[in-house]
């Protein structure tokens, strides 16, 4: 296709993506180099319904000359990613140096909160993503094999863990897996204790966010397996039933391998997904136990004060770990986009 | 606290002075609101838009998500709302960025039936009017109390030997519940309890966290303590899962947020056996201090500085009728009001006794927010007797340090 | 569908139909107990002393005379104007999915047809584009929009939402066109078709399986969208979860969680009727597109 017809096929969508996505992402990294201008503290004596206190206020108007001289802030480099509530670098190594053990190190890193949410978001990611897989390709395999008339109504039931609105669907599962709860009376009755409870332990927080999380996604999955079983091609699978092989070594050996590309496509989303998981995490009023990177930024920019330099930066922090976690599909896609070239 | 006592004589004068602002007497300009949504908000903004006319134009926009927008709502010129209706923490964004305009001069001209204490005063400059008051206090069962033999609690220690004996007594399994969510909810009762002990959080005069001392130590045992009485759930705990504990009749003390008394003193969700036994009474002290260990609230309105001084006044008008007397007895139970007009009922009592026994209020300082977070973020760890109190209190400063680094307030 | 080689061992039969039904149970469970409960109270449906309450009803016997109400249906829709919300949601919803479409579709064929390794990188960078948080992208809008005075209003949301879906949808379609193949248009293009007109007459017609299903996908990102629509819209071209959610109330303010759990079970109701209707295009869609990755 000429560069010329190209442009314009493509102009609408870019346009679209350029203005709402690409300048805000450009303009979220440069905010994360800076940080606000030092702020002018005056002593002053407020009053109100419940009697007069001596407090700290911003000068307002001395604060404004500064601003307006520099809107953007102080530039801070890459001061904003390795302080505290990110990278935390100078902490780390302080760590490292009065390091006792490997371990009372390590319980250093995680009390520091960028790595606490890491270390949960990558655990959700490579847990979820195998699992959504599996439990998708089992589903369609499942169904693809029910009568007809079952079909229509199974891939209906199978959708709805993904059509219910995330922030309500938890809710109400977060009343349903109380201890009080129907399914957590019936999990202490499995396990025989009743004081069972899912939301106090962080163990049991993570398998109930991972548990939820496959949940929620497997439909996902199902439905773009099941429409790739759809053109699984007969005669080869006939041909290997000729050959002997059995219902296994059929789905091993041709159905999966058909169904690769498939697996990349949902392997990207996913992985995509599952690192930005944040829903679950206020839905089950999960914080205590885990946090994650989007729910660093969430609180970041809904606290009192929108901390907005802290969050741009978790921002970007967020986009290069998706970058890193998309390589090795993303290599893959680029052998393919060459072949397909050549 | 004088508050108690002119909101109590001001019903008298609600039968004065009622067809006084029916016509607001405005010639022009336009109002928009922004605040949050529930009854009380909901009324004063019903109220104001009786001032629209053939000129005026009164709209709205009431939303839970108010905080987010508001700051860059008031910061376009013109800004897109006149009023932004905030309490103690969320005016302090507006204030630092000077957002919000002073209003002694529209006071002087229109503010007859707005009473001092409503008034909330920045360097001698009024910029908000308060209309509303809030705090957590407690909230006993009197027949468990009875059961157990123990005498309503008026101190947090007592609190604790309290619920310890319902304990012991096998009464209840987990006789505490409080707003112990990990974030806003847990750093607000940390801030209460600190407060009660009467210390600072910042070291006078700066931007620097002072509360990694005894009376942190003090406040972060205390609320172990509390938190041991607690169902071991207690880090998802927010007002709506006590109140459901509260109703459910599986809780006998409780430290919780007097807006929520109405709603549990109602007939709905609860038994008579329960709401009957429901008695209202101040926050509990701490550690010998004198006032009680909770921070008040006040909703107010405040005034954008980036409009036209006409649609200012007109604001300010439509809001003082959105407040007079009428509004405020025809829902008297929405809210414990700070206008004239209003009669304490059951439900206020203990906002009331809270505020009466000296409590102060919630501090307006501008980095007060990023303390807060901290909290919120960082003390569950201690509450999960994974870490000392020394370490959670300095990994709070060090968080707070962070991010106040960030906003320009320490260097 | 009777072939060889669906047939299958009786053993395994059992099995995978347990599976499904098992699978059916666990996917539906949570819905059914909801739409169960949203005729109760919320003593009941949310109940902390028992939770067979919500079975039987008995709070609600207490406070209504009846196992049954309809207390929440007319609390959310009647006192609250939930069909308001319901009709903004359709409007943001229609446009966000037809503007979507027309965009994915010139884009992803452009992508599918282009061999130049800008195309690639082009693919590489919406992927990109996809990890940023939505709820950074919402906050650094609200700004400008205030000071442009297009804040609040539903077209603003829906191109928003259009943007924020590109590139989910450019790799899709651009899927999708892969596998149409490229003798149909360019054998248009030799009759003395330009592009574009091969595309119109050509391509057009073919395309509807893989449009509706990525249509689907897009549907539900905006009908479920809360972080844009919740910061983006004023009160009164408020959408359906923001709305929802505002029945769940805050730490001071007591809100009716059984409206919003009426709610839910309505406005899950469109969807239903949505899934019934292009069931067989959701699935024929994909098989068509995404099977080569």
């Amino acid at each position: 296709m000429p560069h010329r017809t190209f442009f314009w096929f493509i102009l609408p969508s870019l346009a679209a993506m350029f203005l709402f996505i690409a300048l805000p992402i450009v303009s979220v990294a440069f905010q994360s180099l800076y940080i606000e201008h030092e702020q002018v503290l005056i002593e002053v004596e407020n009053c109100g319904p419940f009697g007069c206190e001596n407090e700290t206020v911003v000068d307002a108007e001395a604060s404004a000359a500064i601003r307006d001289a520099e809107p953007l802030g102080r530039f801070n480099g890459l001061g904003t990613y390795f302080d505290r509530g990110h990278l935390a670098a100078a902490e780390i190594s302080e760590a490292w140096a009065s390091r006792d053990s490997f371990g009372g190190f390590m319980s250093e890193v995680m009390n520091l909160p960028f790595y606490r949410a890491l270390v949960f978001t990558l655990t959700y990611t490579f847990v979820c993503t195998p699992l959504i897989i599996l439990l998708g390709l089992a589903i369609a395999l499942g169904v693809n094999g029910l009568p007809k008339m079952l079909k229509g109504p199974t891939i209906f039931v199978s959708l709805l863990p993904m059509i219910i609105t995330p922030l309500i669907g938890s809710l109400i599962l977060f009343w349903m897996i109380d201890a009080e709860g129907v399914i957590g009376k019936t999990l202490q009755v499995l396990f025989d204790d009743p004081k069972l409870s899912l939301k106090a332990s962080s163990t049991l927080t993570w398998i109930t966010l991972i548990v939820y999380g496959v949940w929620s996604s497997a439909p996902f999955a199902f439905v773009v397996f099941y429409a790739g079983l759809q053109t699984v091609p007969e005669d080869t699978l006939e041909a290997a039933m000729v050959d002997g092989a059995s219902r296994w070594e059929r789905v091993r050996y041709v159905v999966v391998p058909h169904l690769m590309p498939l697996v990349v496509f949902i392997t990207l989303i996913q992985l995509m997904d599952n690192f930005r998981v944040f829903e679950p995490i206020v839905g089950f009023s999960a914080s205590a136990n885990a946090t994650s990177l989007s729910y660093i930024i969430f609180a970041d920019l809904r606290g009192d004060i929108a901390r907005f330099n802290s969050a741009a930066a978790t921002s970007m922090l967020t986009i290069i770990g998706v970058s890193i976690l998309l390589t090795p599909v993303l290599i893959r896609t680029w052998r393919d986009f060459n072949r397909k070239g050549a | 606290m004088n508050f108690f006592k002119t909101t109590a004589a001001s019903a008298a004068i609600v039968l004065i002075g009622s067809t006084a602002y029916a016509d607001c007497g405005l010639s022009g300009g336009n109002v928009n609101i922004l605040g949050n949504e529930f009854g009380a908000i909901q009324a004063l903004v019903a109220g104001a838009k009786e001032c629209a006319n053939g000129s005026v134009t009164v709209e709205s926009n009431l939303t839970t998500e108010h905080r987010d927008i508001q700051v860059a709502a008031m910061t376009a010129n013109p800004a897109q709302y006149t009023a932004a209706i905030v309490a103690n923490s969320s005016i302090v964004p507006l204030l630092n960025e000077g957002l919000v305009r002073p209003l002694d001069d529209l006071i002087a001209k229109h503010g007859a039936g707005i009473k001092k204490n409503q008034m909330i005063s920045i360097d001698g400059k009024v910029m908000a009017i308060a209309f509303m008051a809030n705090a957590q206090h407690l909230f006993v069962r009197q027949d468990i109390l009875d059961q157990a033999g123990v005498a309503v609690p008026t101190s947090y220690e007592e609190v604790v030997t309290a619920g310890q004996a319902i304990k012991d007594a096998g009464i209840m399994e987990h006789p505490f519940a409080m707003n112990s969510k990990t974030g806003w909810n847990l750093g607000e009762e940390f801030v209460n309890m600190y407060i009660g002990t009467g210390a600072d959080f910042f070291k006078p005069g700066t931007a620097e966290p002072a509360i990694n001392n005894e009376s942190g130590v003090l406040a972060l045992n205390t609320l172990k303590a509390l938190a041991d009485l607690s169902n071991p759930d207690f880090l998802t705990f927010d007002s709506n899962a006590t109140q459901a504990l509260w109703e459910a009749g599986d809780v006998a003390i409780g430290q919780l947020w007097g807006s929520r008394a109405t709603g549990m003193l109602d007939d709905e969700g609860s038994n008579e056996a329960i709401v009957s036994n429901t008695i209202l009474v101040s926050a509990p002290t701490v550690g010998g201090g004198e006032t009680p260990a909770s921070t008040l609230w006040w909703d107010g309105f405040t005034i954008a500085t980036n409009i036209s001084d006409e649609d200012a006044e007109a604001t300010f008008v439509a809001m003082v009728n959105g407040m007079r007397p009428e509004v405020v007895a025809a829902n008297n139970d929405e809210a414990v009001w700070l206008a004239d007009g209003f009669t304490p009922g059951p439900a206020a009592a203990g906002v009331f006794a809270t505020a009466s026994g000296g409590a102060r209020p919630y501090p307006m300082i501008p980095f007060m927010g990023l303390l807060h977070s901290a909290l919120g973020d960082e003390l569950s760890d201690f509450l999960q007797g994974n870490e000392s109190a020394e370490q959670a209190l300095s990994d709070v400063e060090a968080a707070y340090t962070a991010a106040a680094k960030e906003q320009g307030f320490l260097q | 569908m009777a072939s060889l080689a669906q047939k299958r061992s009786p053993a395994l039969a059992v099995l995978a139909t347990s599976f499904v039904i098992l699978w059916v149970v666990v996917a539906s469970f949570p819905f059914l107990w909801t739409l169960w409960g949203s005729f109760k109270v919320q003593g009941d449906f949310f109940s902390k002393a028992d939770w067979t309450n919500a079975l039987w009803g008995t709070r609600t016997i207490l406070e209504t005379g009846d196992a049954f109400t309809n207390q929440a249906y007319s609390g959310a829709w009647i006192d609250q104007e939930f069909w308001r919300a319901t009709l903004n949601t359709f409007t943001v919803v229609f446009f966000t999915v037809i503007i979507s479409l027309t965009f994915g579709t010139l884009g992803g064929y452009a992508l599918a047809r282009s061999g130049f390794r800008y195309a690639f990188w082009l693919l590489m960078i919406a992927l990109v584009f996809r990890a940023m948080p939505h709820i950074t992208l919402v906050s650094g809008y609200l700004l400008p929009f205030f000071e442009w005075n297009v804040w609040g209003h539903l077209p603003t949301s829906i191109i928003v939402l259009v943007a924020i879906n590109q590139p989910f949808t450019l790799w899709m379609l651009h899927s999708f066109f892969l596998n149409i193949p490229k003798d149909l248009d360019e054998s248009a293009m030799v009759d003395g078709c330009t592009r574009f007109q091969a595309f119109r007459y050509v391509i057009i017609p073919v395309m509807w399986p893989g449009v509706i299903t990525t249509g689907l996908f897009s549907f539900l990102l905006a009908y479920n969208d809360f972080a844009v629509t919740a910061m983006l819209l004023s009160q009164e071209n408020q959408t359906m979860v923001p709305k929802i959610a505002s029945f769940l109330g805050s730490t001071f303010e007591e809100g009716n969680v059984m409206f919003a759990v009426a709610a839910v079970v309505s406005a899950t109701a469109p969807l239903f009727v949505l899934i019934l209707f292009f069931q067989r295009q959701i699935v024929s869609g994909l098989t068509a597109g995404a099977v080569k990755g």
